[in-house]
């Protein structure tokens, strides 16, 4: 049985295209690139060229704009960091209720410790923003709006270049975390009012510990790294040569196969959610299903748990995951699915498919074939089910 | 993934005594849908030897909450009900080779649900017996009887083992100085009746608190120095104000669900407010409260913390 891998938000397998490209860069084009010698000119060269396929995949209109980071976390902390230094007298952020931890937790940790005021903007049961209480938030004192592009759980997309211009006209930056939407959707910053996006690379084939951080060209910037003069004195630290190659072949064959993602990705990840809503009752599409990423499908089953159900899958060779609140080791359902209101009685139970283009349709049919046995085994455990998917049977907890 | 031992996966996938006995004599239900899990225990007992001759189960949960309430069954099965009340929640974990710490709770849960099953089955009234405001985690519906029995049975000694064992403060964390007390009383009792060495037992003043205190902030080396917090700038009036405006611009958004939501006092950067109408009791109320304290914030511009008051009924 070949095992099904449906977790590509979480991560990605690198490409094999990208591990050849690396290679050479660990063992012979080690130098730094900042040395005096031809060891670290050809190194030079080959950051350049990376660089210029970065730029390509998000279509921004300088490579200079690029500045490589560890990751979407890194580039994420950056990108507000920055602004709340360089926009003076504004020291407000605006975010959204479902972005990724990366952005919520650091709004924590600013409110928490420089008393940062940080307005995050809610969703409906669809997961799209609430434009009106946007607009209500952003004012003189917003130094940056940090909004992602696509949802790492619904695939949900927000109207960026909608929210980018709205922030502009208040005198505000606008930042976006784009870690789920790279690779999987065409972007073409230099039509747009973004000023910074981040990006991660084993979002998209390349390896972990890679990302990068746009910054349109005349946007104040104040890096979070200080030391020697790399990426123009914007972040320090030697350059991860090896990750940086990496994350350029990446973008050079998510460009190329930029297509397949509307087609046959897409085709596939609508087959999945069919047949299953189609064979399991009891069950519904969660986020925006009209405007949303190719290639997540995330599906909340009622009175039944995710974490559960992941194991039976597991079982079946099958990975995807969970909004659940025992998958992660929290107590409560995902912020996300708490955000749209998702009804407890299936809040518990959102499993998450996530495609990508190694899959292939057999991967469907597995999916297909293990899941409705799975949900009905779980549903007769349930003390809630009813067998027909009526409201959940009557349970009187006592407090003994 | 969780580092689940064999026995829980074999539990949880091909679990035993599981479905609706009919015709039970006792039926126990504890946890609820909304809190992720909930566990219907029904056992059939003989009159004559208070023999458990069957028990069967319904589980909503994660693998550990099946697996758990499986290994009971197969536990209680043939014991009189005397000798099954005697299972602790350890003994449940321990049949199954040990369970995760985060995942202890699923273990308790089978030991309360067996207690419900056998009260039911003796007739006894449960019903809400608690008294007012023993029921300390209101997101998980965790009252002091619960928390103080897996303190005792498993000695605990810190917060994280209660929240791990009972769920309690696991959702909006309110209620973590309510689950201190607790700890801190049964634990100096434990040690006083000499189960609990007086070096381990939980001691509340080295708590260390995430938020930060008035006055001292905590910074990381990477912020620049912090901005002058407003807090000085305004009088308790200007501050009740500011929060009552606040509160009047959430309360259409409450009275749409049948609730409301009045300012009682303030102390410092300590709201306390009271929760009405359907908010009482609700397994929301916790997303309430922290949305009247985003609010709250944004509206005054430094950090605070906004705390419930009983209801007076």
């Amino acid at each position: 049985m070949r095992p099904v891998y449906l977790d590509n938000n979480a991560t990605t397998r690198v490409d094999p295209e990208v591990v050849s490209a690396m290679l050479p860069f660990f063992t012979e084009q080690f130098g730094n690139a900042s040395s005096m010698h031809a060891f670290g000119a050809s190194v030079g060269d080959a950051l350049r060229d990376a660089r210029k396929q970065v730029q390509a995949l998000i279509g921004a209109e300088y490579d200079h704009e690029i500045i490589f980071t560890s990751g979407g976390t890194e580039s994420d902390n950056s990108a507000i960091l920055s602004a709340l230094d360089t926009q003076a007298g504004r020291d407000e952020v605006i975010t959204t209720v479902v972005e990724h931890p990366a952005i919520l937790s650091l709004c924590e940790h600013l409110t928490k410790t420089r008393g940062t005021v940080v307005h995050k903007i809610g969703v409906d049961s669809m997961g799209r923003l609430d434009l009106e209480a946007y607009r209500k938030a952003l004012g003189p004192k917003t130094a940056i709006v940090s909004i992602m592009w696509a949802n790492n759980e619904t695939g949900t997309l927000f109207p960026v270049d909608l929210l980018a211009e709205m922030a502009h006209e208040a005198g505000a930056l606008f930042h976006t975390d784009a870690v789920q939407a790279v690779g999987k959707i065409a972007i073409d910053l230099k039509s747009t009012e973004i000023d910074m996006l981040s990006l991660s690379g084993h979002k998209l084939h390349a390896p972990k510990g890679i990302g990068a951080l746009y910054v349109k060209k005349g946007v104040r910037f104040r890096p979070m790294l200080r030391g020697g003069h790399q990426e123009r004195g914007r972040r320090a630290g030697t350059e991860n040569v090896p990750g940086i190659i990496g994350l350029g072949k990446a973008a050079e064959l998510a460009l190329k196969h930029m297509g397949e993602e509307q087609t046959r990705v897409k085709e596939m990840r609508d087959r999945l959610e069919k047949g299953l809503l189609q064979q399991v009752g009891s069950c519904f599409v969660t986020g925006d299903p009209t405007n949303r990423l190719p290639n997540t499908a995330n599906i909340a089953f009622e009175y039944i748990e995710g974490e559960a159900i992941l194991m039976f899958l597991n079982k079946a060779g099958i990975a995807a995951s969970s909004g659940s609140a025992c998958t992660s080791g929290s107590l409560e359902p995902s912020h996300v699915m708490r955000a749209m209101n998702i009804p407890y009685t299936a809040a518990h139970g959102s499993i998450r498919f996530s495609f990508c283009r190694d899959n292939v349709e057999q991967d469907v049919d597995q999916v297909l074939e293990n899941m409705p046995q799975i949900i009905a085994k779980l549903r007769e455990l349930s003390p809630f089910w009813q067998g027909d998917g009526s409201a959940p049977a009557e349970f009187n907890p006592t407090f003994a | 993934m969780w580092d689940y031992t064999d026995k829980v996966k074999d539990y949880f996938f091909n679990p035993k005594n599981s479905g609706v006995l009919e015709g039970a004599d006792g039926v126990g239900d504890v946890g609820a849908i909304s809190c992720g899990d909930a566990l219907r225990l029904m056992i059939k007992v003989d009159k004559d030897t208070q023999v458990i001759t069957e028990a069967k189960f319904q589980t909503f949960g994660c693998g550990s909450a099946i697996a758990s309430s499986s290994a009971l069954t197969e536990m209680i099965i043939g014991k009189t009900i005397e000798e099954a009340m005697t299972i602790t929640n350890q003994d449940i974990a321990d049949f199954l080779g040990g369970l995760p710490p985060e995942k202890m709770h699923c273990s308790v849960m089978g030991f309360e649900a067996l207690r419900a099953a056998v009260a039911n089955y003796k007739g006894e009234e449960w019903e809400d017996d608690h008294e007012e405001g023993a029921l300390i985690c209101k997101c998980f519906g965790v009252d002091e009887g619960m928390i103080e029995r897996a303190i005792r049975g498993n000695h605990l000694t810190s917060i994280e083992q209660v929240t791990h064992y009972t769920k309690a403060g696991g959702g909006c964390s309110t209620c973590a100085e309510s689950i201190e007390e607790v700890l801190a009383k049964t634990n100096a009792l434990m040690v006083e009746e000499g189960t609990l060495a007086a070096s381990e037992a939980f001691d509340p003043s080295k708590v260390v608190r995430s938020s930060a205190k008035p006055g001292q902030p905590k910074v990381s080396p990477l912020a620049p120095a912090p901005k002058p917090v407003a807090t000085a700038k305004l009088t308790t009036l200007q501050k009740i104000k500011l929060i009552e405006q606040a509160i009047e611009e959430i309360r259409p958004f409450l009275q749409a669900d049948g609730g409301d939501c009045q300012l009682v006092d303030v102390e410092g950067d300590v709201v306390y407010v009271q929760l009405t109408g359907s908010c009482v009791g609700c397994q929301m109320a916790s997303v309430t409260l922290n949305g009247v304290q985003e609010r709250l914030v944004e509206k005054l511009g430094f950090p605070m913390r906004v705390v419930p008051v009983k209801t007076n009924h």
